[in-house]
This record gives structure tokens, C-alpha cells and sequence, in this order.
């Protein structure tokens, strides 16, 4: 036998690449002739083109094209590559590629482009107070998805919403008005629950928009040939994108060759590629030669994406042993200019299913602004939720003298729970496949030694206080229904093709150990083909929103039982017998009490080359997608195929969790923070990879910390451009910002609903580490000195200074 | 001594050291610039020390090193992760110094001894202690920040061969990782010291 892999550390295959500088990421790629690109950003936060005058840029030696948004083609009102209404302050209007990129930035100042300013507005309250300004022409909020349309950016009507005077009668008391919400669900007895309870708390909080800054920005480089566009760009998820590309370009997927073996980092805001992305693509047609365009840093804080900010407000009512009565939840979320995302909708199920309410409403309002676009960020929704419901929760826990790590055991979601509205068809509520967050909590509990630190907390040493916080972080955690392909070739190795983005999470490899313990095959036999469509790769789930694990470990589960049958197959067809007497091992395939009477995986690859149909993938299942076809058609008769979607059944939809717990310690005199520890623990299924599972825990909770402590994007209310940009200003965790040693565990529990028991991991870290650390903040200097993240020094000074919350609670980019 | 823009890329030629890349970023808009090699401006075509190797090169006045490691040796394992001296993915060894490679221009290290990712390994693959560590423990996730961290403490190591966690950490401060993944990367460098110290005694 050989040894199981999932469940153990290894060592991926594309990290020697990276440590001696070899991957080559989609910068790193030359042709000859190659030219360069710069765009020219509008200034304005709102405008329209009324005339461009490139005739000085193209009379410049070098200059060989000039590309405008008339060259592409309509998304149907979507966001495109380059814009003649830009939205944002930031947005591209177009581009210049020249035989250098001296020559195109001086190609760039030497166009004339004539802009109408259009209103504005950067604050979404702004938006929609009586005659406030709307975002776009068309309106400045997103209405309800149409109908049939689900998911988080499905898509919804662009309308105009205006609230009443009235409704901004409390805005000055720093609550968030709540006039006609556009979205909204409700379930049980809301007024009821209320009325029963003990304590009724009813807060504020801003939450903060930030920019994603992966290290990699967004840059790409374009050829044709033959009709075939191959481009370098940077994704997340390699075989989801290819249709993209093609849709921006307007062309056939099949001639989009997308070549993306490394991508430095995403976070959501490559989840599909990036639409600039094909701007090299259009400039190298027009030129007629290889165009690489390089986004700096400054652009990638434009037009890099960033998270929806939401002002949410909770009322929220406590029985007197701190179990919760009843939510009313109301978000007013900032889409930026366009969209629309779904992450209010993501957080409104999300608090209802950490926090259990017996009585819950959910109301929002998804506003759009002149400010740079978003996208789903590393726990889009649920992390919000985290942040403006945690405090709330502190708060309540404190008055009603409940230990805060009880408070949430009590009500959090335990094995297939239930959450969201009755929406389902027979009008029954959601149910999760399964959540052990209250064995996480024990866990965590005990390993941080939360009592002692709990008896600690609070007191003053010197200038310092110390404070203790812990948080559950959700986040939807797989999906269903993808495809797998792989080969057993006469080589006697095994073959897997992964569709999945390489962000250095190691899906895009763990995947494959899924297959080869299913197939017992030792690890050095097996070859991973990622990160190029041309290498024929299936239809692969999108690598966002902790998808990846579950997903594409269902569906190689799928594909190597298909490879193990029809190994079967073929030994009973030549050595008689039916499948079912033979057994797999030794990468063999053997009589069952006979194990001599078998075939290498060498010898059965060589037959079903030999057989032909089904076994060698000329004859494929019906139900796999259009792109599984066309690859299998392509690695035809290179061995046995195992080929297969992912039909496995699942009762529920599939979440995980992770339980954070930070002790922070406050300089009262300089309203400091700094973070002493920090736990995170994970209800994730079973662990495939012990080491990355870990680091994205770790990882994924320090950017939780990061937005409870630091990091914010800032765009000026007047003029509509973004303060917070590059790095310097928009203040991630650097390594000084966190303790020496992190601490992460697992708990290594099986999710009932799928073969390998995995579910995703990359979301609920955040959600987590941010409550976590807010809460802490609250435990050490009060839950009132703040109502906004980040919690900065200035916040917390001017509070306790002043002995009273300074900061506007409303305002958002601030 | 001056050149014209024949003579200095007979030069390069006959220097016989230029990298197929040459010049893709400034080649050609000479003029425009005002950079033709006037008498007494800054020698146009000079001479580096590169992972051991002399590379002669044509650099503007302006250029940094980042952009000639990564333009016109080929030399892609440096990174530009913001070109503004705030994340470190660019960083080299200059004279055994970390230095940000985007904010250093590439006329005043001549005859430095610059040491970039790409030539930390032995001729014969072997990687450097640092890298062998890493590998070890799978420090890094995406990597785009891996060149500049693993410079800069190779570098750090160079004057602090036995950090605590604490040391290492202000060491290569001056680096982010956005996938945040300090933890596992402060393991890996720790290792990497660990292994320094082994092959050296």
C-alpha cells in the first residue's frame, strides 16, 4: 500500500520554480517586438468623453497604437477595459501601446481628451439623501436580483432611491437611517423576540472598504497568432477565465489560449481574470505585435478592486442568560461604481447562521458610488457581518456578565442547522452539511488559555491595557457538480489535469493527492498539469470564495473511481471474471485472493489504448461540460481515462468556520494597539494539506487583523479621488504588526456531505480574526469608544480623552 | 568618452553580454528624450557584477536596477511589486547589502557585486541554505514577494547569523507578504539560518 497522502505534509511541485526565481508570473514573459502600454485614467470621479485628440500621440516616433473604448466591444452595460463615461476617479479611457514605456506615458500627455464633468458622489448615505447625487446616469442603487437570477452578483436592475428627510431625522445621533430598503427577508416572530428579552441593544458600525493589493497587480501581455490570442495574465481560477477573455474580447473560447501558471495572490479581486486584461489584447491586434502592459501600484489601487463597505446597523435582543431573542439587521452596502455584489446578502445568511436567531430580519440597500469598482474580497459578506455585529455582541455579554466565548457556544449553529428565510421551494429554510464550532470553541478556549487571560485583561499596567476577544468566522465553503480528468499512461504514471488558479493555497495540487489515494498510488508517480488552457484542463469550479478543496476534491474523487472501475474493467476483460473480483494496489490491479493474476497500471494503460471508446477517452460521459469534452477530445488515446463530474449527492449547503481568539494590549496614552496573540481555530472537515491549511487559517486571520487595526481605503468626499493609495497609504500587516509566533489548529472533523470529508478554508479566517480583534480592543478600553474599523490610534484617543465617542459613525472612506 | 547610439550598441555587441530582452523598455526614443550621449553625460553603456558575471549593458540615466535585472539580463526571479520602495519584492544584494532594485539606479552600482534570486543557487543546483528551507517547510504561498524576502535575509543573516524570531523579523521588515503569511515564512528564514549556520561550520 502505498502511504495515504491526504492529511500530510508535502512538498508542492512548482516550489523549487519559486524559490530560485523561475516561475515566470505574466510580467516575466518577452516576444519579440514586443510593445508597451500606458493608460491614460480619468481624472474625474464621474464624466463623459466628449472628444479624444490622439493625432499628436500617433504622430510620435514609436507610437504604435492608440486603443479607445469604441475598439471593444458592448458587455451590455457591464463594466469594460476602457470607458467614454468613466465612474471612478481612476477609470481607464484609454490606452497607448509604443515601442517602450518612456514613449508611451509621453504618448499619454500629448492626448487630448475633453471631459464633461458628471455629478458625483463618494459616501453611499450621501447618495441617498433627498436630491443627493446619483452614482451613474441610470440610477445609484441596485435593485433586487431578477427574478431567477442567485448567487452573489446576480444580476439586478439599476434604480433610483431616494430616502426622506425623516428617515435622516436619528443620522445625526450617529444611527443609520433606515428608510425603503430594496432587499429583504424576515423569519419567525421578530416583535415577539424582542419583547421577551432581557436586554435590547440597537448600535451602528462601519465597516471599511479596502483595496486588495495582491503583490502581483494586474499587469498582462498579449500575441495573435493564427487567430489565436495568447495571453499571460493573472487569474485565480485558469479554466473559468478562458470564457471570460473571450466574452471581453469577443471571440471564441476555444481560440483564447490563457497561460497563468503562477498568480501572486487574488484575494477575490482575480476571481475571473481581470478585465483590463485584454487591453494588450486589442493593442497587440491594432499593432500587430506582442503588448505587454504593466499595472503599477498606483493603478492596482484603482482599478485593482476592493471590498464593499457596509454601514450596517443591529438591534438585537438577549434573554438574560445571553442567548439571542431576536436580530433585526439593516445593511447599507457601497457597491462602488459597479457590480452589483451580493456580499449583504452573504452577510444577512451569515449572521443568521452564527448567531442563531430564533427571530431575524434582514434588510438592505446596495447603493453604488463614484469610487474604485469592487469585488468579492477574502470573506465578502460574512466578514462584514463579523465586524458589525461583534461588537454588539461584546457589549451584551458585558452587561449581562456572560463570559464571552459562552455567549457565543450558546448561540452558535450546531450539525445540519438551519439559517437564512424559508426560501427554499416547499418553503423550509436553509440547513448547513454540518458545523462543530462549539467543539472549536472548547478547543481554542483551552489551548489559549482564555480564563487566565480573561483574569488578566483589563487591568492597567503603566500606560497599557490588556484585553481578550474571540469571534466565529463563517463562510460558505465549497460547491458542487465540477469535472475531473486524468490519465494512467503506459508510462505507469499517473496524470492529473487542474483547472484551478495556483495562488499558493496548493488546491491546484492537493487535488490530484485526492486522486492518488483513491488510486493507491505513491505521490512520485503522479504529475499535476495546471495553469495553461492549452495543456486541456476541465471545467473547474471558480478558485473564490473557499471553493476550491471541496469542489475539486468531490469531483477527483469522481474521476479516480472512474479510473479504478475501468481498471477493473479491463483486468476482468483479459483475465476473466467481473470487475468486481478485482482489487487495486501496488499500482496494480489484481484478482481479489490472487494477487498475482493482475495487470501493472502500465500494462492496463497500454490496453485502453488498445480498447479504445471509453476507456482511453474516446467515448465520454454525457453529463460533463462543453470544456471537459473538448480537452478529454485532445488527451484521446494517452492512456486509461478517468473522466468524470462530480454527482456525488449532498444534503445541505456546505460552510466552514473558524474560531479566532486575540488578546490585545491598548496604550491608553498613545491609543496604540498592539496584538499579543492570536489563535485561529478551524471547523474546516478533514484536513488534505496539515502545513497550508494552517498558514491560510494564519494568513487568512491576519487580514481580518488588518482591518481591525489598520487598513483603509480613503477617497476625498470633494473631488471624488481616491487618498488611500499604493501601499504606504492604504497600511497592510507587515510582519512587525504580528506576534513572532501565530497559533492555528484543526479540528480534523469529516464533513458528512461529501466523499473526502474537505470543505474550503480561506474565507472564514478573516471574519474571524477581525471580530476577534475588535472584541479584544472593546474587552480592553470598552465596546464604546469605537463604532467604525479600523479601530486607529486617533479613534481610540480622542474617545477616551474626550470621554465619549469623537468619530463621525457614519461616514464612510474615511 | 562618448557614444553614439551606433557605436555603443556595436559596443554591447561586441561586449557580447546582452540579453535578448535589450532594450524593450527604452530602446528606440533616444531623441525624444533628450538622451542622445551628449559629451561629458553619463556613460550610457557600463559594466555589471551579476550573479558572478560581468554583463555589460545600455542603461538610461534614470533606470533603475530593477528594470535592467528584469528588462535587459532577463533576469525576471526580481519582482516589482509596487516600484516604490514600500514592499521589497524587488529587493538584491548590492555589495552583500539588501537594496530595493527600484529605487536604485543601475549607473551608480557599477562595479558592484549584485546578487539577485536567480544566483543564490550553486552552478550545479544546488540551492542556497535559505532556499533549502524554504522548500522544507513550504514558506510562501503565491511567492511574488519570495525573491525580495529571501534576499533580504540572506542578506540580514549576513550580519546576524543566529537571530531570534524577533531579530529575523525586524530584518526583513522592510518586505509584505500580502497573503499575510508571516508566520510560515519566519519558520522557513528561521530554518534558513539554522541551515547557514550548519554549512558554514
Amino acid at each position: 500500500m502505498a502511504e495515504r497522502l491526504i492529511g500530510r505534509n508535502y512538498t508542492p511541485p512548482d516550489l523549487v520554480a519559486k524559490v530560485t526565481g523561475r516561475a515566470r508570473y505574466a510580467e516575466d514573459f518577452r516576444a519579440d517586438g514586443m510593445l508597451f502600454t500606458k493608460l491614460l485614467l480619468s481624472p474625474m470621479p464621474h464624466a463623459r468623453v466628449r472628444r479624444i485628440d490622439a493625432s499628436a500621440a500617433l504622430a510620435m516616433p514609436g507610437v504604435k497604437a492608440v486603443l479607445t473604448a469604441d475598439d471593444l466591444p458592448d458587455l451590455g452595460g457591464g463594466e469594460r477595459a476602457l470607458t467614454n463615461e468613466p465612474v471612478y476617479a481612476g477609470e481607464p479611457i484609454l490606452a497607448v501601446a509604443a515601442v517602450d514605456e518612456l514613449t508611451a506615458a509621453e504618448a499619454i500627455e500629448r492626448i487630448e481628451v475633453d471631459l464633461e464633468p458628471l455629478p458625483f458622489v463618494t459616501d453611499p448615505l450621501d447618495s441617498l439623501r433627498p436630491g443627493g447625487p446619483n452614482a451613474r446616469l441610470e440610477g445609484n442603487a441596485w435593485g433586487a436580483p431578477l427574478p431567477g437570477g442567485q448567487g452573489p452578483g446576480a444580476p439586478a436592475p439599476l434604480v433610483t432611491l431616494k430616502w426622506t428627510p425623516q428617515d435622516f431625522a436619528e443620522a445625526d445621533m450617529g444611527r443609520l437611517p433606515m428608510g425603503k430598503p430594496l432587499e429583504e427577508w424576515a423569519y419567525g416572530d421578530l416583535d415577539g423576540g424582542f419583547a421577551g428579552a432581557a436586554l435590547v441593544l440597537d448600535e451602528t458600525f462601519v465597516v471599511q472598504s479596502t483595496c486588495h493589493h495582491p503583490m502581483e497587480t494586474r499587469s498582462a501581455m498579449a500575441y495573435w497568432q493564427n487567430g489565436k490570442l495568447f495571453i499571460h495574465a493573472s487569474t485565480q481560477s485558469v479554466a473559468q477565465t478562458r470564457g471570460n477573455i473571450a466574452r471581453w474580447v469577443g471571440m471564441s473560447p476555444s481560440d483564447v489560449m490563457l497561460i497563468c501558471e503562477y498568480t501572486g495572490g487574488g484575494f477575490g479581486s482575480k476571481g475571473g481574470g481581470a478585465v483590463s486584461s485584454v487591453i494588450p489584447a486589442f493593442l497587440s491586434r491594432k499593432a500587430n505585435a506582442p503588448v505587454m502592459m504593466r499595472i503599477t501600484r498606483e493603478e492596482e489601487s484603482y482599478i485593482g478592486r476592493a471590498r464593499t463597505n457596509m454601514t450596517g446597523r443591529a438591534r438585537i435582543g438577549f434573554a438574560k442568560d445571553g442567548r439571542i431573542t431576536a436580530l433585526d439587521l439593516y445593511i447599507v452596502q457601497d457597491c462602488g461604481a459597479y457590480g452589483p455584489l451580493g456580499d449583504h446578502r452573504s452577510a444577512g445568511l451569515a449572521a443568521s447562521l452564527i448567531y442563531q436567531p430564533p427571530a431575524m430580519r434582514w434588510r438592505a440597500v446596495n447603493v453604488i458610488t463614484n469610487t474604485p469598482p469592487r469585488s468579492q474580497q477574502r470573506s465578502p459578506g460574512p466578514m462584514q457581518a463579523n465586524g458589525i455585529i461583534e461588537p454588539v455582541i461584546t457589549k451584551a455579554a458585558r452587561q449581562l456578565g456572560v463570559d464571552q466565548v459562552q455567549i457565543r457556544r450558546m448561540n452558535s449553529p450546531e450539525g445540519k442547522a438551519a439559517f437564512g428565510p424559508a426560501a427554499g421551494p416547499g418553503g423550509q429554510r436553509a440547513h448547513v452539511t454540518s458545523a462543530f464550532i462549539k467543539q472549536a470553541l472548547d478547543r481554542g478556549a483551552a489551548q489559549f488559555d482564555w480564563e487566565a487571560r480573561k483574569a488578566r485583561a483589563g487591568q492597567r499596567q503603566g500606560s497599557k491595557i490588556r484585553g481578550v476577544g474571540v469571534a466565529v468566522g463563517p463562510h460558505g465553503a465549497g460547491s458542487i457538480g465540477f469535472d475531473s480528468i486524468m490519465t494512467i499512461r503506459p508510462d505507469g504514471r499517473l496524470y492529473v489535469q487542474s483547472g484551478v488558479g495556483n495562488l499558493g493555497t496548493h488546491s491546484v495540487i492537493d487535488l490530484a493527492r485526492v486522486a492518488a489515494d483513491v488510486l493507491d498510488m505513491p505521490w512520485d508517480k503522479v504529475e499535476v498539469i495546471w495553469g495553461d488552457t492549452g495543456k486541456h484542463l476541465p471545467w473547474t469550479c471558480m478558485s473564490v470564495g473557499s471553493q476550491t478543496t471541496h469542489a475539486m476534491t468531490r469531483a477527483n474523487h469522481a474521476g479516480a473511481m472512474d479510473t479504478r472501475r475501468k481498471l477493473q474493467e479491463i483486468a476482468a476483460r483479459d483475465l476473466g471474471g467481473s470487475p468486481d473480483d478485482y482489487d487495486i494496489g501496488g499500482e496494480r490491479v489484481y484478482r481479489r485472493g490472487a494477487p498475482g493474476r493482475g495487470l501493472s497500471y502500465a500494462q492496463a494503460a497500454r490496453r485502453a489504448i488498445e480498447l479504445g471508446g471509453k476507456y482511453d477517452g474516446h467515448a465520454v460521459p454525457e453529463d460533463i461540460n462543453p470544456m471537459t469534452k473538448e480537452s478529454a477530445a485532445s488527451l484521446v488515446g494517452l492512456g486509461l481515462m478517468g473522466i468524470a463530474k462530480d454527482n456525488y449527492p449532498r444534503d445541505g449547503v456546505t460552510y466552514s468556520f473558524v474560531v479566532g481568539f486575540a488578546e490585545v494590549e491598548v496604550d491608553i496614552e498613545t491609543g496604540k494597539t498592539t496584538l499579543i496573540d492570536y489563535l485561529g481555530v478551524g471547523d474546516v472537515g478533514t484536513v488534505i494539506n496539515p502545513r497550508s491549511l494552517l498558514a491560510q487559517i494564519k494568513g487568512g486571520s491576519c487580514l481580518g487583523i488588518a482591518h481591525a487595526l489598520f487598513q483603509k481605503a480613503v477617497v476625498d468626499p470633494r473631488y471624488g479621488v481616491t487618498l488611500g493609495d499604493r501601499f504606504h497609504y492604504s497600511k497592510p500587516l507587515s510582519i512587525l504588526d504580528v506576534p513572532a509566533s501565530m497559533k492555528a489548529d484543526a479540528l480534523d472533523i469529516a464533513d458528512p456531505e461529501t466523499p473526502v470529508g474537505a470543505r474550503g478554508v480561506g474565507e472564514p479566517p478573516v471574519g474571524a480574526g477581525y471580530g476577534a480583534v475588535l472584541n479584544a480592543i472593546a474587552d480592553a478600553v470598552g465596546e464604546d469608544v469605537f463604532r467604525r474599523a479600523p479601530v486607529t490610534a486617533d479613534i481610540v484617543l480622542t474617545s477616551l480623552e474626550n470621554g465619549r465617542r469623537m468619530h463621525d459613525p457614519l461616514r464612510a472612506h474615511v | 568618452m562618448s557614444y553614439s547610439r551606433r557605436n555603443f550598441i556595436k559596443g554591447v555587441i561586441a561586449g557580447g553580454a546582452v540579453a535578448t530582452s535589450a532594450g524593450y523598455l527604452f530602446r528606440g526614443s533616444g531623441p525624444l528624450f533628450g538622451q542622445t550621449s551628449a559629451p561629458g553625460s553619463v556613460e550610457r553603456l557600463v559594466t555589471l557584477n551579476v550573479n558572478g558575471q560581468t554583463r555589460r549593458v545600455d542603461v538610461l540615466k534614470q533606470e533603475t536596477l530593477a528594470m535592467t535585472l528584469r528588462y535587459k539580463l532577463g533576469l525576471t526571479g526580481t519582482k516589482l511589486g509596487c516600484d516604490r520602495a514600500e514592499c521589497g519584492a524587488c529587493t538584491v544584494l548590492v555589495d552583500d547589502v539588501p537594496r530595493y532594485s527600484c529605487s536604485v539606479l543601475t549607473h551608480t552600482v557599477r562595479g558592484g557585486r549584485i546578487v539577485t534570486i536567480e544566483g543564490l543557487a550553486r552552478a550545479n543546483g544546488a540551492l542556497h541554505p535559505v532556499q533549502q528551507a524554504v522548500v522544507d517547510e513550504q514558506g510562501f504561498q503565491c511567492a511574488f514577494c519570495l525573491p525580495g524576502f529571501v534576499m533580504a535575509a540572506v542578506g540580514f543573516l549576513k550580519t546576524n547569523a543566529t537571530p531570534t524570531r524577533e531579530q529575523l523579523a525586524h530584518g526583513i521588515s522592510g518586505n509584505l507578504c500580502r497573503c499575510q503569511d508571516y508566520d510560515k515564512i519566519l519558520t522557513s528564514l528561521m530554518r534558513g539560518a539554522e541551515y547557514l549556520r550548519r554549512s558554514t561550520t
